[in-house]
Parts: C-alpha cells; sequence; structure tokens
C-alpha cells in the first residue's frame, strides 16, 4: 500500500518535471514543426540562472523565500528570452523552409555551441540552488513525507495544462496558432504574419523551457550535461504524446512519470530501459504518437 | 481468342458506400479505350482495382487468361499492367535520362533481391533501353535536364514512358492530358498514342477532354454513379442522348453519332 | 568511372598501409580512430542517400564493441579479426531485426525511434553489473592467428586491421551504390510511390540499406573497442550518434570516399581543438557543424565534385 502511493506521489512528481520540460518542446514542434534540440540548452541555461538568481537572493539575506522563487522563476525567463530571441533571429530564421531533418541538426549544432558557452559563463564547478525547496518544507500524508516543493510543481504543471488548453481555445493569439499549426500556407494566404507567430511562439518555447530549468535546479545538481540528459527525456515524453501536441505532452509525461516511478520502486534494474522503451512500443504501434494522426499523403 | 484484360460483375463498396457495381468488361488485345465520365463516378475506383491497389468486394479481373483479383499491386505490375498518374509521378532531383534508366534497369532485370543489388543500374541493355524511350517518346531534347524543371507536357511524357519501360502489355493512363495546354493537348496524346501503339499495348485512358477521347479512342466506356452506362465505338458512346445527357454534352457528336461541328 | 574509383580507393588504401611504419604512433593511432568511425559514417551515408537520417547508430557501434570485450572478458577469445567479423554479423542481423520495426518510418520519426533503441541499449548496460555498468570495462589486447603483438607492433597491427576492413567495405558499397537497388536511394527519397509502381518493394529497399549500415557500425565499433581498449555504455548513448551523423554532414552524401576523407578531417580537427582550446572544442565543433550545413549543405564532399564536374541542370536546345 505504501509503495502503491510512493509510487504515485514519486510518478506524479516526475510527471509534472517531464510536463514542464516537454511542453516548450511540443509547443515549437507544433507550430513550426521545428525538433529543437537546443532546448536541452534553454533547460541548462535556466537552471544555472535559477542557481545564481538563488545565490543573489539567499546568500546575504533573509528574504522571503517565495519571493525568491518568484525571483528565481523570472530570472531564469528573462535568460530564456534573450537565448531565445538570439537562436531565433539569429540563427532559425535563415533555415525555415528547409528539409525538417537538416534543420534538426542545427539546432544540435546550437546545442553543442550553448553547451559549451555554459562553461563560458558559468564554469565547470556544480551549483545548488536547494533553498526554495527546503524554505518549503514538507507534509506528512501518513508514512509518507512529501515535500511541499514537489506539490508546487505538480500544481505548477496543472496550471500550465490548464493554461495552454484555455490559451489556445480562447484567446486570439491561440486561435492564429491552432491555424498555423493546421497549414502554414493556408494561414499565411489568410494574411496571418506567420513570421511573428513564429518568433512569438518560439521565443514562449523557450521562455518554459528555461522556466523547466529553473524550477529543477533545487531539486538537482546544477551541473554539466544536463541538458544533454533532458532533451532524450523531453523527446521520449514529446514522441509517446505526438510531437504537437500538449494534451499529447501531459498523457505522455503521465505515462513515463508513472512508468518510471513503478521501476525505480519495483525493479530498478529496468528504469532506464522503461522510459525508452515505452517510447518505442509507443512508436512502433502509433509512429506519430498517441495524439496525433497520420498525415495523408498529399499527391 | 481470349481478351487480354477481362472484368467480370466487379463491384466495390466502403462500407455504406458503393463506388463501383456491376462492371462487365472484355477487352481484346491492342485495343484503345476511353473511359469517361464525371468525377466520383467509379473510373478510378475501376482502374485501382485493375493495378491491385483496391480489392474488389465482389467478382473478378482476369488478365490475359489468368485471375488476379485481390493480387497485390506489385505482383500485377510485373505480370505486365503498369499505369501513368494523372500528377506525373517522377523522380525530380534526377535527370530525364536518370529517370528512365532506373526505370528501364527494373524494367529489365527485376528479380528478387540478389539480383537487384549485384546488377549495375547503367548495363547496357538499361542504358539502351532508356535511350530507346527517350526517342520514342520525343522527349530526347530534355534528356540531361533535371526532372523537377520540366515544362508540364514533357513531364507527363516522362511518366509515361517510365510506365513502359517495363513492357507492359496493358497500360492504364489516368487523365494523360490533364494539366496541359488545349495547344498541346492533341500533339502530346498523339506521341503517346503512337509509342503505345508501336509497342503493342493495350490502353486505356481515363479522360474528362471529350474531343481526346473522341480522337484517340477505338471504344469507350462511359461511367456514371459506380456503372458502365454505355460501350462501344466512339461515334455511338459519344452520339448517346444518356451519355450526352450526363457525361459529354452535345458538342462533340450528335444524337445520330455524326460529327457535331466540322 | 567505375573502374578508375576502385582503382584510386585502392592505390589510396596501399598507400596508406605502407606508410604507417614511418608515421609516428598517435598519428597511425589517429588515423586508426578516424577509419573506424569512418565505417559508421559510411554506413550513415548509405541511408542519408535514401533520405533517412538515423540517429541511432551507436547501437550497433555499441554492439560491435562489446562483442569484442565480452569475448576477451568471458569466453577469453581474443583474435582479433574474427571477433570484428563476428560484430560485424552480430550487428548485421540485429540490424535484420530491427529492421523489420523501423523499415516503415520516415523523417522524423524514423530519427526518433532510432534513437529510442540506442537509448535502450544504454539503458540496459548502464543498470547490468554484469556487463560492467557505467564504467564499462577494459578490451583484451587482441591477437592475430595466434601472434600476439605489442606496443608500436600492435598500433600498426590494429591500424592494418583497420585499414584491410575499410577497404573490403569500400568496395563493397561501392559496386552497392552502382547496382539498382543502390541507385533506386534517390528514387526512394524522391518518389515512393512511383518506385512501388515501377514493381520494387520500398520496404525492402530500405530494410537492406538498414541491414548494409548496422553491419558496418558493428565494425566500427568493433574496431574502435580494440584501439581504444575500452567499451562503455556512453558508446550507446545519443551523442555518439550524434557524433557519426556530425561526420557525415561534414563529408556529405556524395562519395565512398567523403566518409574517409570527411572522418579524417574532424578526427584532426577534433584533436586540434580539444588540444587548443580543451574547454570550447564543442563549441568549435557545433560552429564548424553550423556553417557547414549553411554554407557548404551538401558536405565538404561535395566542394570536389563540384570542381571536377560541369553543372548538371543544362538547358534544352
Amino acid at each position: 500500500m505504501l509503495t502503491a502511493l510512493s509510487i504515485l506521489t514519486d510518478g506524479l512528481t516526475y510527471a509534472a518535471y517531464l510536463f514542464i520540460i516537454a511542453i516548450g518542446l511540443t509547443l515549437i514542434f507544433g507550430v513550426m514543426k521545428i525538433l529543437n534540440v537546443a532546448h536541452g540548452s534553454f533547460y541548462a541555461f535556466g537552471a544555472y540562472g535559477a542557481a545564481t538568481a538563488v545565490g543573489i537572493w539567499f546568500n546575504n539575506h533573509d528574504w522571503n523565500a517565495a519571493g525568491g522563487f518568484l525571483f528565481m522563476v523570472l530570472f531564469a525567463m528573462a535568460i530564456g528570452l534573450v537565448l531565445g530571441l538570439i537562436l531565433e533571429r539569429g540563427i532559425l530564421r535563415w533555415v525555415y523552409g528547409k528539409d525538417e531533418v537538416v534543420i534538426v541538426l542545427v539546432t544540435y549544432a546550437v546545442f553543442l555551441i550553448l553547451e559549451d558557452m555554459v562553461v563560458l559563463i558559468w564554469g565547470p564547478q556544480s551549483y545548488a540552488a536547494y533553498q526554495p525547496m527546503v524554505a518549503a518544507g514538507s507534509v506528512d500524508l501518513g508514512d509518507l513525507v512529501l515535500s511541499n516543493y514537489d506539490i508546487v510543481l505538480v500544481v505548477l504543471a496543472a496550471f500550465f495544462a490548464v493554461g495552454s488548453y484555455w490559451t489556445l481555445k480562447f484567446t486570439r493569439y491561440g486561435r492564429l496558432l491552432t491555424t498555423v499549426i493546421f497549414d502554414r500556407e493556408v494561414a499565411a494566404a489568410f494574411g496571418i504574419n506567420v513570421t511573428v507567430i513564429y518568433t512569438v511562439t518560439f521565443l514562449i518555447g523557450a521562455m518554459l523551457g528555461a522556466l523547466s530549468g529553473a524550477v529543477m535546479a533545487p531539486k538537482i545538481s546544477v551541473t554539466l550535461g544536463i541538458g544533454v540528459e533532458v532533451i532524450v527525456l523531453a523527446f521520449a515524453v514529446v514522441a509517446i504524446g505526438g510531437m504537437g501536441s500538449i494534451e499529447g505532452a501531459l498523457v505522455g509525461a503521465l505515462i513515463v512519470g508513472i512508468c518510471r516511478a513503478a521501476a525505480v520502486h519495483l525493479v530498478p534494474q529496468i528504469e532506464l530501459f522503461v522510459i525508452y522503451g515505452v517510447m518505442a512500443a509507443v512508436l512502433i504501434v502509433r509512429p506519430h504518437g498517441l495524439f496525433v494522426r497520420a498525415q495523408p499523403r498529399k499527391i | 481468342m481470349t481478351d487480354i484484360l477481362s472484368v467480370r460483375d466487379l463491384e466495390k463498396t466502403f462500407g455504406s458506400l458503393v463506388a463501383a457495381r456491376d462492371i462487365t468488361v472484355h477487352i481484346p488485345a491492342q485495343q484503345t479505350i476511353g473511359v469517361i465520365g464525371a468525377n466520383g463516378a467509379g473510373k478510378t475506383t475501376f482502374v485501382n482495382m485493375i493495378t491491385g491497389h483496391l480489392r474488389p468486394s465482389k467478382g473478378s479481373i482476369w488478365f490475359e487468361g489468368e485471375e488476379i483479383t485481390g493480387r497485390p499491386s506489385r505482383e500485377i505490375t510485373r505480370l505486365g499492367i503498369s499505369r501513368s498518374f494523372q500528377v506525373a509521378q517522377i523522380f525530380p532531383s534526377l535527370s530525364v535520362f536518370e529517370n528512365m534508366c532506373t526505370a528501364a534497369a527494373i524494367g529489365r532485370h527485376s528479380g528478387g533481391f540478389f539480383k537487384n543489388v549485384f546488377t549495375p543500374v547503367h548495363s547496357a541493355q538499361a542504358v539502351a533501353d532508356a535511350e530507346a524511350a527517350v526517342e520514342l517518346f520525343q522527349i530526347a531534347r530534355y534528356r540531361d535536364v533535371r526532372a523537377f524543371a520540366l515544362p508540364q507536357g514533357v513531364r507527363k511524357l516522362l511518366d509515361i514512358a517510365m510506365a513502359v519501360a517495363g513492357h507492359p502489355r496493358l497500360l492504364l493512363l489516368d487523365e494523360p492530358t490533364s494539366g496541359i495546354s488545349i495547344e498541346e493537348k492533341f500533339d502530346v496524346m498523339q506521341v503517346v498514342m503512337s509509342a503505345l501503339k508501336s509497342r503493342k499495348i493495350t490502353v486505356l485512358f481515363v479522360e474528362h477532354d471529350m474531343e481526346i477521347v473522341d480522337r484517340f479512342a477505338d471504344r469507350v466506356l462511359a461511367f456514371y454513379d459506380g456503372t458502365v452506362i454505355a460501350d462501344g465505338a466512339p461515334a455511338q458512346t459519344l452520339g448517346d442522348p444518356k451519355v450526352q445527357e450526363l457525361i459529354s454534352g452535345t458538342k462533340i457528336r450528335d444524337t445520330a453519332g455524326r460529327a457535331a461541328h466540322a | 568511372m567505375a573502374n578508375r574509383s576502385t582503382i584510386i580507393g585502392a592505390a589510396v588504401f596501399l598507400l596508406a598501409a605502407v606508410l604507417a611504419p614511418l608515421l609516428p604512433d598517435w598519428v597511425v593511432s589517429l588515423m586508426a580512430i578516424a577509419f573506424a568511425n569512418a565505417l559508421v559514417v559510411l554506413g550513415l551515408i548509405v541511408l542519408w542517400r535514401a533520405g533517412l537520417v538515423s540517429f541511432g547508430q551507436a547501437l550497433y557501434y555499441c554492439i560491435g564493441a562489446y562483442i569484442v570485450a565480452l569475448s576477451g572478458r568471458w569466453i577469453n577469445f581474443t583474435d582479433g579479426v574474427v571477433l570484428v567479423l563476428l560484430a560485424g554479423l552480430f550487428s548485421g542481423f540485429t540490424a535484420f531485426l530491427v529492421g523489420f520495426l523501423i523499415a516503415r518510418y520516415r523523417e522524423i520519426f524514423f530519427a526518433m525511434l532510432s534513437l529510442a533503441l540506442s537509448m535502450i541499449l544504454y539503458g540496459v548496460l548502464v543498470k547490468t553489473e554484469s556487463l560492467g555498468s557505467t564504467d564499462g570495462f577494459s578490451v583484451a589486447t587482441p591477437t592475430f592467428a595466434g601472434y600476439a603483438p605489442h606496443g608500436e607492433m600492435l598500433n600498426l597491427a590494429l591500424y592494418w586491421l583497420t585499414l584491410a576492413a575499410c577497404a573490403a567495405s569500400a568496395l563493397a558499397v561501392g559496386i552497392y551504390f552502382r547496382s539498382i537497388a543502390g541507385a533506386l536511394a534517390a528514387p526512394v527519397r524522391d518518389n515512393e510511390i512511383r518506385v512501388e509502381f515501377l514493381g520494387v518493394s520500398v520496404t525492402n529497399v530500405i530494410h537492406t540499406k538498414l541491414v548494409i549500415a548496422g553491419t558496418l557500425a558493428g565494425l566500427g565499433g568493433a574496431l574502435a573497442a580494440l584501439i581504444i581498449g575500452h567499451v562503455d555504455p556512453n558508446m550507446a548513448y545519443w551523442t555518439t550518434s550524434g557524433g557519426f551523423v556530425f561526420v557525415a554532414i561534414l563529408a556529405g552524401a556524395g562519395s565512398v570516399a567523403a566518409a574517409f576523407v570527411g572522418s579524417l578531417v574532424f578526427e584532426a580537427i577534433r584533436s586540434f581543438a580539444v588540444a587548443m582550446l580543451p574547454e570550447f572544442w564543442q563549441m568549435m565543433l557545433g560552429s564548424v557543424l553550423l556553417l557547414t550545413i549553411l554554407f557548404v549543405p551538401d558536405g565538404l564532399g561535395s566542394l570536389a565534385t563540384r570542381l571536377r564536374r560541369k553543372p548538371r541542370e543544362v538547358q534544352p536546345q
């Protein structure tokens, strides 16, 4: 019973983490058809930025922890914004219209550059940003101890899930996005400024990516290579759910999260295998993911 | 005498939609058949069943005396039935000659896996076949032009040339002149028809242009609502009042079958 | 023209073999690893010609490497030639099985599924103690029909073994490219429908290419294991696959030679970058990749071709 509950809470927490990471990636793919390998860089920059922000906020003052959390998040998102702007306007705009796979390779090249950029800016040492998590404290659920910070994460993920749904359905920007996602050419023919939509979307995706890194920073050791790991995880979630589908990312995150938690508690040897195994299994049965239907070939 | 193609009581339904029904047609070798009918009348369904891309719900299809109903399309291609497309299906990044050579090499040598791996694509025979085809279809002057840069008429000719690279005995042409300007239609069709006649290929072509049909077909099949409503020489089919009402109009032939205009 | 390339290629390989004893040890090692990796890249080129980019060749590379390493560790079998051949066969067979799964996919989904499969292997290796877990383990020194060289002789022996594997692969792939199956790559990439309508199974064509690429990657991995002397799960990680794709882009899909030239250039750049800017070699690589994609999208190999041949687009007279 305790194990089942642990699996559920761990799974939910991990799912929240995955969803927040994946949502930016799937948004960018859905709108721009770009599989952005540099999403891992947004995550890394967000995490390192958060560590810096936490250092600034907590190290010499006795300021409010919640305020610190907010500051950390905003700081990271600002970094994401700047980085996204440089990337999109500086590099990506030159490769729009090229083959999908070529664009992926461009983002991969950018990722490599940014990996070393992190070292250039923050150096090779690890950083800690645990203060917001520690300050949040914990709550007891019978025999189970839940970190309040994890609960905040889950709430945040839920907020993003609901928020993105609402934005897409009820705001003007959301409906423009949906049109562009459906068919870029038709959208342009309607007079929608696709270039602006692309840029705005990419920036939102970048900020979400950075935010995911910031929000995770208190839970991990912020060190070299975190971007590398995260990308494949994000890919797995997005591939399972269907590229470009936010509901898909949510479901994908939940599936991966619960499966991984189950593996960790029951059969720890297959922890890593489970994530990619599920991804492979889903792709074999539904090659486009769970929530995306295959596009008919246009002759 | 065995007809080259025999279709008996053919029917195709998709759920509750009856796309084709009660089709019985016997085609002797080397005849040229024009297939007319509005969109959705069943022409493409008919063609797709013959080439093996749709499995008939009922009925049978016989090619050169052998039943081919329901066989996979790759097998049917190898048996000697080929088709061309409304939108020319070619290899845009290769030159006209390379397109033809690929088709010729496959047509000449297509055996199993091992044959494909060990036979060079530019073998003497394939090259000779390709050169001959390019001449026959009069696209030799575009020989080294990459296919994406070709004008529409030439694309269609290339598509058809590739379709006959494997020496089929029956060729199905899907709207061969669609997308080609009015001035060029007849010329293109003329080149195609003489090329095919010289190779003794039986031709079945789907067309919307009634003048083309009148001019080039030995026999016309008129489709309406999934079935054949008329089958005979162009004069009588295009002069058939029912066909005129539902499909062709009266500009080509009057009801006595005489040409309606000079 | 076919014969000319083969003769030039044979001459180059012969030259490379003969010159080796005259070159310093580190150059020989560098060339050996470059050529071993070139085999993986050659496999990628085979797939790329048909429009497929695999982000999971590390799967076969790693399998090849571990076959060699485990043979030494578990059954004490160390013959270099036999192990490399065995590794090639085993990875080829794995590719054959995987092909049933993956041959129907294209574009990004193909890339993602191949990536997923290689990451599965990574996950399994990392968590398996008996297979060395994250640290991996060292590879026993190879023997050659009983003869056990060491030091400089071992270096040369491995180099020659690699060259032999490369020469044989180059010849085989060259023949393949000129055959019908090989020449179908561009048609498959351009218009699968048309290929099917000519009576050829596109899935079979791609399946064949997958087996070829898998075998080559396995050979490369086996040789790499022998040369480096160590194997670890990182050989299956996606960044390893990414590295191979990188070199393929650099090289371009124009010819068999491109794989070898590209791989040599890459190893040279990487050694240079690591020596000059050890902290920022990834940045250098990323920049080179970016510049290549933006300005020389057909790879460096195409530059040589552009100098040699006249432009392909000829206007009708």
